[in-house]
């Protein structure tokens, strides 16, 4: 789908680490809207290796700041038109979307996310649990007697689409754009000279450039520190697991944040399944049985005619954790080096939009305006972002 | 990583333990500038490495430290927080 480079050149205009989706829709809108394509894109593994291929594939904007509803909501703008765009099918699925709340405190949060919402045109709103039955009429709505359902928020533009192919589709694009792909290219280190970013080492070689964007996720920390910065991110591993495919039941994504549960079924029939963080920090992709087990015991409590259905696979992912669960993007203390980080858990339904801002940050110099509350110095301030009431799951 | 050795209660499985968070040194907020402020309470060194913790054991409330190894989920070593300010250097 793209070319493989043999070597790097002695030098780009934008060196972008990391050929996840975010990466790639940078280098892709770089070349596309800022006629900058001498980019070269580093990936230290395969491209849609990490945790672009890794997450629950969930994409929505309802969430709890202004700040963040607006930047979610032209993200999802972007991913429907993104099949044709690309000219490659991201079978991406307009399902519906339930956050399900089981006790007032979460009823709360539900009417004060669907009122923000709304205020940004964006289509959520408060349902009570008769409607949450005749969506899925196949849900205990009373969960075994001890969570019941009492409503949901309902976001209707709530989607999925195939992961992979999203960073497939970036790369093909970027690469007919004339932007250089390098898998099994692992930055080693970043120089810099007179404060500012000079040259990337590579286990391939080193590379002069005047602009780095980091896009690496679980790897951050390792990366800022090449250049000895600090930052608030912690990486924590996120697990999710798939079942068996079964004849199609289930229409929209459900989310319970109680219950710990987000389930979606694919076009294949299985069900997608992703909990919350594990619980201490940790830089591995490690299965573990205590995972599977509460959330199964979760996925039971809603759908217990799934108590036959097998557990086919499960994995791991590398989230970098904020403390306010918003992102980290756009100019740093250093010169030439750009952040694309801190997506946690709700990175891949940002991938577009991460490209368009990202790429103009890095062209211009200068934050993006929808991303301005995603500013590095915000924590300087003690002006936080706080995503934490549309975190997908309780953490 | 299944089991910790807790320095009270011995070798449990790791479902009885809390997480606190790494070992951290409070800068004096009386003399500290913003900065270092601000570093304190928001930075964290997430590079992976040995790391000293904080753990609880839950059942029995009793907090102590582990270093461990946060890229491969192993543990060096545990031992009761009062131990702390011998390995702690002023």
């Amino acid at each position: 789908m793209f070319r493989r480079p043999e070597r790097l050149r002695d030098g780009y205009d934008v060196v972008i680490i990391g050929g996840g989706g975010h990466g790639l829709a940078a280098a892709y809108y770089l070349a596309k809207e800022h006629g900058i394509s001498n980019v070269a894109v580093l990936e230290k593994g395969y491209i849609g290796g990490g945790n672009t291929g890794r997450n629950t594939t969930i994409i929505r904007s309802n969430y709890l700041t202004p700040e963040g509803v607006r930047f979610y909501d032209e993200s999802v703008r972007l991913w429907k038109d993104l099949s044709g765009e690309l000219d490659l099918n991201l079978f991406y699925s307009t399902r519906g979307h339930f956050t399900l709340a089981h006790t007032d405190a979460s009823m709360r949060t539900m009417r004060w996310r669907a009122e923000v919402n709304k205020h940004h045109q964006v289509r959520s709103e408060v349902v009570d649990a008769a409607y949450v039955k005749r969506a899925v009429p196949m849900m205990d709505i009373e969960c075994g007697g001890h969570a019941p359902v009492l409503g949901a928020l309902y976001h209707e533009p709530g989607a999925i689409a195939r992961h992979d192919a999203v960073a497939w589709g970036y790369a093909r694009a970027a690469d007919r754009l004339g932007v250089e792909i390098h898998q099994e290219t692992e930055v080693t280190g970043i120089e810099l000279k007179d404060g500012r970013v000079a040259r990337v080492r590579t286990n391939r070689g080193s590379i002069s450039t005047q602009k780095v964007l980091c896009a690496v996720a679980g790897f951050t920390p390792r990366i800022l520190n090449m250049i000895g910065l600090r930052s608030p991110i912690y990486v924590h591993p996120l697990q999710a697991m798939v079942s068996e495919p079964i004849k199609r039941w289930l229409d929209p994504i459900i989310v319970s944040g109680s219950l710990h549960v987000y389930v979606s079924q694919t076009a294949r029939g299985e069900l997608v399944m992703g909990s919350t963080l594990d619980p201490y920090e940790l830089h591995q992709t490690r299965s573990t049985l205590d995972f599977t087990e509460s959330l199964s015991t979760h996925m039971l409590d809603l759908f217990p005619f799934l108590s036959e259905v097998k557990i086919v696979r499960q994995w791991a992912g590398l989230a970098d954790m904020t403390p306010d669960f918003a992102p980290i993007m756009g100019v740093t203390p250093v010169e030439g080096f750009y952040l694309d980080a801190g997506w946690g858990t709700w990175g891949f339904k940002a991938t577009p939009v991460s490209g368009t801002t990202m790429s103009h940050t890095v062209a211009s110099g200068a934050n993006h305006p929808l991303i301005e509350s995603f500013d590095w110095k915000r924590f300087g301030r003690f002006e936080l972002t706080g995503e934490k009431g549309a975190a997908s799951v309780g953490h | 990583m299944k089991q910790i050795t807790c320095p009270l209660n011995g070798l449990r499985p790791v479902s009885e333990f809390a997480y606190g968070g790494e070992v951290r040194t409070m800068p004096d907020p009386n003399t500290c500038t913003d900065e270092q402020w601000t570093d304190y309470v928001f930075n964290r060194s997430g590079v992976p490495g040995i790391k000293r913790e904080w753990w609880c054991h839950i059942a029995s409330g009793f907090w102590f430290i582990a270093e461990r190894d946060t890229a491969n989920d192993t543990i060096v070593t545990t031992y009761p927080a009062d131990r702390l300010r011998v390995a702690t250097p002023a």
